[in-house]
């Protein structure tokens, strides 16, 4: 491929400015004194900010560029991802300032390693090579699994580190293997050259390879039965890390899913969609009836990511782009409702306490009527009820299974979404319906209730006129 | 067909209303109150130039806007109403005036939220009456169980919890079968406006399935036999003003739902099915009329006779088909779609009088158990006598509105089969019977005990609801006309819809 210079790197200028911006809070981490050490923070949303500009400026241009031989991709829909991701990072950076800050854990290598993670998400956005995507999954896991244990001294988050570490590197492994079943097959690690090579799914080796691609997806949605790391390190680790990975590093799995089925094994959808079918049902199914059970809401949410992961692989389980397109508005949904309610436990907390039982919530109502508005509201568009964005999210993936003559895992989908607003309702319950004891008025802090306020008001909004986001999704998937 | 903004106007006023209150907190009950009032009363006044500008006579849809909402799911922002929406859109502002006026002391914890939810909740009703969208309908119907599910948990009684989250689950898992129905629709008419899905044709097996799903959502909210076990404890459990708006127009949706969607959408499903509807329906006239016979809590047993009455609704929507294989002609067949859409709107007046009148009771002693009365004539004349006229009403006494429904519709059913109007009319039997006995228990013979005795009298603010909602009673009692004209041109043209089958030629080689 022949390109001129500027060019050839230039659409990559988000992620070397990840990189660099990472390097340089590093050492200015080092090397600044304890009093321009809090600036940290501060710094860390500055080159967030430059990167959305940078990013806005790129996404202009609005067509397909493959640079570095093949290796990166870029075009509108990792523009859109990178964008969304960005914002979503800079509000679990606001989300969690206030929570570390009360914990201690005040060292810049936390902001170093959310940088690195979401470089390595953006390194899977713009993945086009099996080697890319390989390195973007392990830049953001290895990142992922620092930030889970960064509260040294707490037991459980130890705990829920190495189950995550040792239970990710397996799902790597898999990963790996199944990608080298696939280059020996195809002889290329291309994703263009791939989706032309691999077109006739009957050799033995290719429906392994694939298999233990869609396990190593599984495994990074959390979708069952490879979600058991899920439960222990949304609880285990610290809630501004369960923030990170329920939200950016969902953003990350999403874009691998693209990549790799979508594109890179766009020759064989009828073999990993029925894999993802099969898998998304039992997500549907496990995620929410366990859900049920939980008293902790980390714990309740962990289960929900599971169940809601269910909702996204059957929007890539329909098998064509009217699903890819529900996925992808599912999974910004997912995002911004999600930012919203475990920042609500952010908000919540308090020096030496953590707020992430349900009966924490008791009498919320009573005691802080507006936070417990918005977290109904929170609530209530998880469980996929308008006027929220929730609800086109699931309506445009019942949308597409019906597309696709799915008539009876789109009854299934509904009923399962009956059972999983049981445990939404408990917390609206616990908040409206149960009275506040000797349980006492949250903080004011102004700074964050206006940003908690937005969050909720554009999930009412975005539930009230849907049609621009859904116009966007459906101009980046194409 | 001329457009205007006075449908949008009705619905966003209240829910505007209502977020104002929300905003303006807790600290100021006085103005909450009036506020509330001031929204329910105006959304009412915007109410009168919809009735007075309606033209009887004709089924084409008025007050029309139409506009881009979600181009990318081909939904538009469409309202308008025909002869059996607004009727039940006129029914739903009306009744939110007494709500709010009942809640005016009686409500002392969060009131401004309280009076929010209530006009949150009128805009979204009418949301459903007048959308021509199925989506916009569907994002109205499934909204408002939001402020409903919270009226009934906050403000209710003892086991509220459990009785709101059984309303909630119960209509839920209705309506999420019917948005799969309505999805499937879409994908086959590449359209969600209502009237696009009444012409498409279809083949009689989906329209089963079709038809099945949305029994699920209608049978659950009407309610209908054996589906309706929510309704009950949510009655019981719920504040009187909530009691209201679930049996005067929450319940009312059902039955909406099924002569907009189900009758016109799956006529053929409909026609092979109505044994069913049939069936369940005389079941709920019959066995739950039995059912209130026995209750001892004053809100069950009205909330069984709602179940009852609503059966009658079902039937007299279903005979249609019997009516056309018995005589061969449609005649009689409006006259059934004509009562069960008027018994619609006189069941909620009355039984929502009826639970302010509970609630009047309620306020004083605080139980709504049977036993705990007795005599209370001999204290509150005045409420006695319209607590007897509404029990009266409500058992179908001639010269109320109640009469009217229940009239029309055994006589259509006649029309069907001697049996089905024999059974039909033995609800007249026991409806008589467990009205005059809960009359007689509660408010005849002696002072029941010293609690009794200290009752004091209606105050004026009770005694102008109540009374408004007497007048109107009566009014439709004996005078049925200009409602029955509102709706004549509309059933007409329901009853040729929903005889004319839309299986499509290829099928029925």
């Amino acid at each position: 491929m022949i390109v001129t210079a500027g060019s050839a790197v230039l659409p990559a200028l988000p992620e070397m400015l990840l990189a660099g911006a990472a390097c340089a809070i590093l050492l200015f981490d080092v090397y600044a004194d304890a009093a321009r050490r809090a600036l940290t923070p501060t710094l860390t949303m500055i080159a967030l900010l430059a990167g959305v500009l940078v990013t806005s400026w790129f996404a202009m241009s609005g067509h397909r560029q493959v640079l570095f031989d093949g290796f990166y991709v870029a075009d509108p829909l990792a523009s859109f991802l990178k964008l969304i991701a960005f914002a979503t990072m800079a509000t679990v950076v606001f989300y969690s300032q206030d929570y570390l800050e009360q914990r201690g854990m005040r060292g810049g290598e936390y902001y170093v390693l959310c940088l690195t993670a979401l470089l390595g998400v953006f390194v899977l956005i713009s993945a086009n090579n099996l080697l890319t995507v390989y390195l973007g999954i392990e830049l953001l896991s290895l990142s992922l699994y620092a930030m889970v244990a960064f509260d040294r001294d707490s037991g459980i988050a130890a705990e829920a580190a190495i189950k995550y570490f040792v239970l990710g590197a397996i799902a790597s492994g898999v990963l790996l293997y199944g990608m080298s079943m696939l280059y020996g097959l195809a002889g290329t690690l291309d994703l263009d050259a791939l989706a032309q090579l691999v077109r006739h799914g009957a050799d033995g080796g290719l429906i392994i390879g694939v298999a233990f691609v869609v396990v190593a997806i599984g495994f990074k949605f959390g979708a069952v039965p490879f979600h058991m790391w899920v439960p222990d390190v949304y609880q285990g680790a610290p809630t501004s890390v369960t923030l990170y990975i329920a939200t950016v590093s969902t953003l990350g799995s999403f874009a691998l899913s693209m990549r790799l089925l979508t594109h890179g094994l766009a020759g064989l959808p009828a073999l990993w969609t029925q894999m993802l079918m099969a898998i998304a049902i039992l997500s549907l199914l496990v995620g929410n009836l366990i859900a049920i059970a939980q008293t902790n809401l980390k714990r309740m949410l962990a289960y929900s990511a599971i169940a809601n992961a269910g909702f996204v692989l059957l929007g890539f389980a329909s098998g064509d782009t009217a699903g890819y397109r529900a996925a992808l508005y599912y999974t910004i949904a997912y995002v911004l409702t999600t930012l919203g309610a475990i920042g609500m436990i952010l908000m919540l907390a308090r020096r030496g306490h953590e707020h992430d039982e349900i009966a924490d919530f008791k009498g919320l109502a009573a005691r802080d009527p507006l936070l417990a508005l918005l977290m109904l509201a929170l609530m209530f568009s998880t469980a996929g009820v308008p006027p929220f964005i929730g609800f086109w999210a699931k309506l445009w993936i019942i949308q597409a299974l019906l597309g696709r003559a799915h008539v009876w895992v789109a009854t299934f989908l509904v009923l399962a979404s009956v059972v999983g607003a049981f445990y939404y309702l408990r917390v609206v319950w616990y908040m409206y319906f149960e009275p506040a004891g000797d349980r006492p008025a949250p903080e004011p802090r102004i700074r964050m209730r206006l940003i908690l306020s937005l969050n909720a008001a554009g999930v009412l909004l975005l539930g009230l006129l849907p049609n621009a986001l859904l116009n966007l999704c459906t101009r980046v998937i194409g | 067909m001329h457009s205007s903004v006075l449908l949008s106007v009705v619905i966003w006023l209240p829910i505007g209303t209502g977020v104002l209150l929300l905003a303006l907190g807790e600290a100021r009950p006085r103005a909450a109150r009036w506020i509330a009032l001031a929204g329910a009363l105006a959304t009412l006044a915007a109410c009168v130039p919809l009735y007075t500008g309606f033209r009887d006579g004709t089924a084409n849809y008025q007050f029309i806007e139409r506009a881009a909402w979600i181009p990318a799911l081909h939904a538009q922002y469409y309202l308008g109403v025909d002869g059996i929406s607004l009727p039940l859109l006129l029914l739903t502002a009306f009744m939110t005036v007494p709500v709010v006026i009942a809640g005016w002391t009686v409500i002392e914890r969060r009131v401004a939220q309280y009076f929010a939810a209530f006009l949150i909740m009128e805009g979204l009703m009418i949301g459903v009456f007048a959308s021509l969208d199925a989506l916009l309908f569907y994002f109205f119907w499934e909204a408002m169980l939001i402020p409903m599910f919270v009226i009934i948990g906050v403000w209710g009684g003892p086991r509220r919890v459990y009785a709101t989250l059984k309303f909630f689950l119960y209509t839920f898992l209705g309506s999420v079968l019917m948005l799969v129905a309505l999805i499937y629709l879409y994908e086959k008419t590449g359209s969600y406006a209502i009237a696009a899905m009444q012409q498409q044709p279809l083949a009689l097996s989906v329209q089963r399935w079709i038809f099945l799903a949305f029994l699920v959502a209608f049978a659950v909210k009407v309610p209908m036999w054996p589906v309706h076990t929510w309704l009950p404890d949510a009655h019981v459990e719920a504040p009187t003003g909530g009691s209201v708006i679930l049996a005067a127009i929450m319940l009312k949706m059902g039955g909406y739902g099924l002569l907009r969607f189900s009758l016109p959408i799956t006529p053929d499903a409909s026609r092979e099915l109505d044994w069913l509807i049939l069936a369940l329906s005389l079941i709920a006239i019959l066995y739950i009329a039995l059912v209130a016979l026995v209750q001892t809590d004053m809100k069950k047993l009205i909330a069984y006779s709602s179940i009852a009455h609503m059966g009658f609704v079902t039937l007299g929507a279903f005979l249609v088909f019997l009516i056309l294989a018995a005589t061969g002609t449609l005649d009689g067949a409006a006259a059934g779609m004509d009562g069960a859409q008027f018994q619609m709107i006189s069941h909620g007046l009355i039984s929502g009088a009826l639970f302010l009148c509970i609630g009047v009771m309620y306020d004083r002693l605080h139980t709504r158990d049977i036993a705990a009365y007795g005599g209370v004539v001999n204290v509150m004349p005045a409420f006695a006598a319209f607590m007897v006229l509404f029990a009266l009403a409500n058992s179908g006494l001639p010269g109320t509105s109640g009469f009217v429904g229940e009239f029309l519709v055994i006589l259509s059913s006649f029309r069907a089969s001697f049996w089905y109007a024999l059974l039909a009319a033995t609800i007249l039997v026991f409806g008589a019977g467990y009205n005059l006995w809960l009359v007689k228990r509660v408010i005849f013979g002696a002072v029941g005990n010293d609690k009794v005795a200290q009752m004091h009298e209606l105050n004026g603010r009770e005694f102008l609801v109540l009374g408004v909602l007497a007048v109107s009673v009566l009014l439709l009692g004996v005078w049925p006309a200009p409602l029955l004209n509102m709706m004549d041109a509309s059933v007409q043209h329901l009853v040729h819809q929903v005889v004319a089958s839309k299986i499509p030629a290829v099928a029925l080689r």
